[in-house]
């Protein structure tokens, strides 16, 4: 056991996490999930955040257990190599908030950096847009890093804090199971407090028990080989340490050359699935969810990780992510295939101002 | 006697615990410098820059799960 933990985390083990992620996430298309979104962290937070009606669009609701399955996945590993440490008392708050801005602007791209990768390795030229952006905002992060930002330091805190987050995906696993109704209303439609999509993406979904096992696996390599979207770019400028980046790069391999065996590969910028064709909007979108994950320390994968190794700032991250999801389809700042919401550009500059007031004010505090 | 130089990195996110080490070993040149970490991926990351950049590691874990890493060159 401990020479695969050794091997996860040398670096070979972003390779092997990027080869598992690249394979996986189009199998899972084959199976169900929607187009080039084997693994979307983001469009599955916004999915678990219609299913629990926090948004009420339609078509985009379902609780995905691959996002159970990666906290799950990485609080194994972290129970089994002794790095279950429950933490918290980095600016929860800021972390909240970071997390619902890199979503609002993720969806305007429509994925996340997970996302984007897997669209370029579905042929989706739209994605070379957002990946310019997830750049250009990694970029900024950077320059903010190097100028001094943080956001202080966690401390160990009681081992309950770490259970948190564990506890959550447990009972969103018996939502997804056991999917209460309190009824109908007089149109005939479900109430809640539940909903799952009967049409659109939220309608698609792999086999239960197979995205659950795919998550807990991802989770529990990318738990001990750090595997992390946005790190892998941040890492390669800031520290000249291109370990993750080549977990990143093996993933797009291994991604193509399945969506090829497959038959999923389908180059071209128009009729992609669920995309639109803005370019502008793919990069600024993308610009801000790049400098939001940035100043938050990782993708949102990692935080997910990191939320099942204890970490409750993580935790929270990610209940930024699902309740930001709900404003982005309340408030129409998310985009649909048609192209950007009416809100999303609005949502974007909003954004980025509150991260650049971020990166400019908020430092370790001495003493 | 020099004292010896610490950069306290427990509790830090990505990636600065990396970034500040960094900074020290680029700004020290030679010498001895202890790095304070209190989580396997910091741990990694830092003995990883360390050591590509000419300096011997050695580690001592510490209370509570925390772990002082030494450099030297």
């Amino acid at each position: 056991m401990s020479s695969i933990s050794r091997f996860l985390t040398s670096r070979w083990g972003p390779i092997i996490t990027g080869i598992v992620v690249g394979v996986l996430a189009p199998v899972l298309v084959k199976l169900g999930n929607p187009g080039n979104m084997g693994v979307c962290v983001v469009c599955f937070n916004r999915d678990i955040a219609g299913a629990l009606g926090l948004h009420r669009a339609g078509v985009v609701q379902y609780i995905r257990p691959e996002i159970i399955g990666f906290v799950l996945g990485a609080l194994i590993a972290a129970l089994l190599f002794r790095e279950f440490k429950p933490r918290t008392g980095s600016a929860p708050l800021v972390r909240f908030l970071l997390g619902m801005f890199a979503t609002f602007g993720a969806l305007v791209f429509l994925g996340c950096p997970w996302r984007a990768y897997l669209r370029l390795a579905g042929g989706d030229w739209n994605a070379i847009f957002g990946i310019l952006g997830l750049i250009a905002g990694i970029g900024l992060g950077i320059a903010f890093l190097r100028s001094g930002y943080s956001l202080g330091r966690s401390r160990p805190a009681p081992k309950a804090v770490g259970w948190v987050m564990p506890a959550i995906m447990v009972t969103l696993l018996v939502l997804l199971i056991v999917a209460p109704q309190f009824g109908r209303d007089a149109g005939g439609n479900p109430i809640g407090p539940i909903f799952f999509s009967t049409t659109g993406p939220g309608s698609q979904h792999a086999p239960l028990l197979i995205a659950l096992v795919v998550g807990v696996f991802i989770g529990f390599l990318a738990q001990r080989s750090r595997f992390c979207t946005v790190g892998a770019v941040r890492d390669a400028i800031l520290l000249r340490d291109s370990r993750l980046l080549y977990g990143v790069l093996a993933l797009l391999v291994a991604a193509f050359v399945t969506n090829v065996i497959l038959g999923q590969f389908h180059p071209g910028f128009e009729k992609q699935p669920i995309a639109h064709t803005d370019g502008w909007w793919n990069f600024g979108g993308m610009v801000l969810a790049g400098l939001a994950f940035t100043l938050a320390g990782g993708c949102p994968g990692r935080q997910l990780f990191l939320a099942g190794e204890g970490d409750a700032d993580s935790g929270l991250f990610v209940i930024g992510m699902i309740v930001g999801a709900g404003f982005a389809h309340s408030y129409s700042t998310a985009s649909s295939a048609a192209g950007p919401g009416v809100f999303g550009p609005f949502a974007v500059i909003v954004g980025m101002i509150v991260c650049v007031v971020l990166g400019f004010t908020m430092r370790e505090s001495k003493g | 006697m020099n004292e010896i130089k610490t950069v306290d990195t427990r509790g830090l996110s990505c990636p600065q615990p990396a970034m500040l080490t960094r900074q020290a070993i680029q700004k020290l040149d030679n010498g001895t410098l202890e790095v304070l970490v209190d989580s396997g991926t910091a741990r990694e990351n830092v003995s990883r820059l360390a050591k590509n950049a000419g300096w011997a590691v050695t580690m001592e874990e510490q209370p509570e799960g925390s772990c002082r890493i030494v450099l030297k060159k």
